[in-house]
């Protein structure tokens, strides 16, 4: 599936909820729960972002010419952001990644929902992703020689 | 127990109208604000000061022969007289607006520092300081070649008053000490600790920011050479600090920030600083906020702030009791001597998680560090959720919280 098209996916999802915040919430908290974790030896304080009230580790790998996150979160509403981020993300190209609009985290109305922190954190968040994106484009696919 | 509860209630349901905020509804519901130690709603009062002042007295201090400008300076004069007055200062000098409790205590660490610490000097702080209590000392001491040395506390979070006696030495300089923790809520023994203290001839300053709210404040009793509060703590706008300090340590520190009428002599050759309070006094300054600190005192002073600490201190037994029973709730601070501030975690729950739902409750309360790092390190926690309890709260809000985060656990695990 497209970016575009999960994000449309999600928005649908959320819509289904209406104004009914604790069904979102509910929601949020499952998604959270079945975030795509992050292996234990890349949980390390260089894969921190920045900005987040909460801990958020977050790694990328290149897996057949496609970026594939992993992440974590000590907080679960942050998790379930994450989620909806490597959702959205995840097993795409470098250059989809980084053309993404990610319209969906205004049209889901979850930012209205976020405090400004978490809402700077997120934006932490999408610019780490897309660094990453940033970087792997950069690489040769070649790189298995050694450096000395 | 009840008794005070009952003939309370009838009081403090009119004392709330007084708050415009309070009575506000979102979705409905009725928002319960358990803040107050982050920043205190405002009474009408404050408001309908800064207004007038705007309205009707907008001029300069210090600056014009014309009458707004007399008429303000008078009042704004009036209002440093009456923090004088609230605080039981001797003279109208020792108080000195700044802009938070922060610029009060960078003031003094600088001022102070730049002229009494040198290199192997010691300076002593407590181990809850906030940080605003902690970076200006440090920084100060880094760049003398100073020593920071932090008294510590036990398990209750109360400091051990007898560490001082060994801490106080002839190399140490100053202390600088929280009056109430902001993140636990132990009332320090700051009397105690300027005793000890003067007898070897050490000045203290005394963070006095998170007991304000809750307490009446004396200088002369608790004998501090510094005292700071900002007056948003004290149901007064935000932007204006007051700093304390005894006339002879004042009239010895050197300006920390100069320009307009800071100077009584002025030439390119060399510059003779005026004298108290003017020489700490640069700028024009936020006038309405002095105006509405000015304000807010005289409001506690009506209602009588010193005749809510046995209703304070029913509202925290009662939150102590009704928290305490929830599953995996642990308080942090158990001190004897304690305001209203409780602090809690939830096992396997993240603070932030638990204030979100309760946000959605429209239920206001604080997550964090409560920028007191060093104490989260010692707890080895992330943050806590912290509940602020003044003489507006109520018994059924403290129902309502309790209802709240019970909700907010059984939805997150």
């Amino acid at each position: 599936m497209r970016i575009a098209e999960i994000e449309n996916e999600i928005v649908e999802e959320f819509e289904l909820f209406g104004d009914d915040w604790e069904g979102k919430y509910e929601h949020l908290i499952d998604l959270g729960k079945h975030l795509p974790l992050i292996d234990k030896q890349y949980k390390t304080d260089d894969r921190l972002i920045k900005g987040c009230q909460s801990k958020v580790w977050l790694h990328a790998e290149l897996k057949d010419e496609k970026i594939v996150f992993t992440a974590d979160s000590d907080a679960i509403f942050t998790k379930g952001i994450v989620a909806l981020m490597i959702r959205v993300l995840s097993g795409h190209t470098a250059d989809e990644i980084l053309n993404a609009q990610l319209k969906f985290i205004n049209e889901t109305g979850l930012i209205e929902h976020l405090s400004p922190t978490r809402s700077n954190g997120l934006l932490s968040m999408i610019k780490q992703m897309k660094l990453d994106a940033f970087a792997y484009k950069n690489i040769p696919i070649r790189t298995n020689y050694k450096l000395n | 127990m009840e008794t005070i509860t009952k003939n309370s209630a009838l009081n403090i349901q009119r004392l709330r109208q007084n708050f415009p905020s309070l009575s506000q509804k979102v979705k409905g519901k009725p928002l319960v604000y358990l803040g107050s130690g982050a920043t205190a709603q405002k009474p009408k009062q404050v408001m309908d000061a800064i207004s007038n002042y705007y309205q009707t007295q907008n001029a300069n201090i210090h600056r014009g022969v014309h009458q707004l400008s007399i008429e303000i300076t008078v009042a704004y004069e009036n209002a440093l007289a009456t923090v004088q007055k609230y605080l039981n200062a001797t003279l109208s000098q020792e108080i000195i607006f700044t802009s938070c409790t922060t610029e009060s205590i960078n003031l003094v660490a600088n001022s102070f520092g730049e002229k009494y610490v040198k290199s192997a000097d010691e300076i002593i702080i407590g181990e809850m300081e906030h940080h605003r209590n902690l970076l200006p000392w440090q920084i100060r001491c880094e760049e003398k070649d100073a020593v920071l040395k932090v008294s510590t506390k036990n398990n209750k979070e109360e400091l051990f008053i007898d560490e001082y006696k060994i801490l106080l030495a002839s190399k140490t300089k100053n202390v600088a000490v929280t009056h109430v923790s902001n993140t636990v809520g132990t009332i320090n023994p700051v009397k105690e600790i300027t005793a000890l203290a003067h007898k070897k001839n050490i000045p203290v300053l005394v963070d006095s920011l998170q007991a304000v709210p809750h307490m009446k404040v004396d200088v002369q009793a608790l004998d501090a050479d510094y005292f700071c509060f900002s007056g948003h703590k004290l149901f007064g706008p935000t932007g204006v600090g007051v700093l304390y300090g005894k006339e002879k340590w004042l009239n010895e520190l050197p300006p920390y920030k100069v320009g307009g009428c800071t100077v009584k002599t002025i030439a390119f050759e060399k510059t003779e600083y005026a004298e108290l309070p003017f020489k700490f006094e640069a700028g024009t300054p936020h006038i309405e906020g002095g105006i509405g600190v000015g304000a807010a005192i005289n409001y506690v002073n009506d209602i009588g702030l010193e005749n809510f600490g046995a209703y304070e201190y029913e509202l925290l037994e009662y939150a102590t009791a009704k928290l305490s029973v929830i599953e995996g709730l642990r308080i942090l601070g158990t001190a004897k001597e304690k305001a209203s501030i409780i602090s809690f975690v939830i096992e396997g729950v993240h603070p932030l998680d638990i204030a979100t739902i309760l946000d959605k409750q429209e239920i206001a309360v604080r997550t964090g560090h409560h920028c007191t790092q060093p104490l989260m390190e010692h707890f080895g926690i992330p943050g806590t959720i912290r509940v602020s309890l003044v003489f507006f709260n109520t018994i059924e809000e403290i129902d309502v919280l309790v209802n709240g985060i019970q909700k907010a656990i059984k939805m997150l695990r």
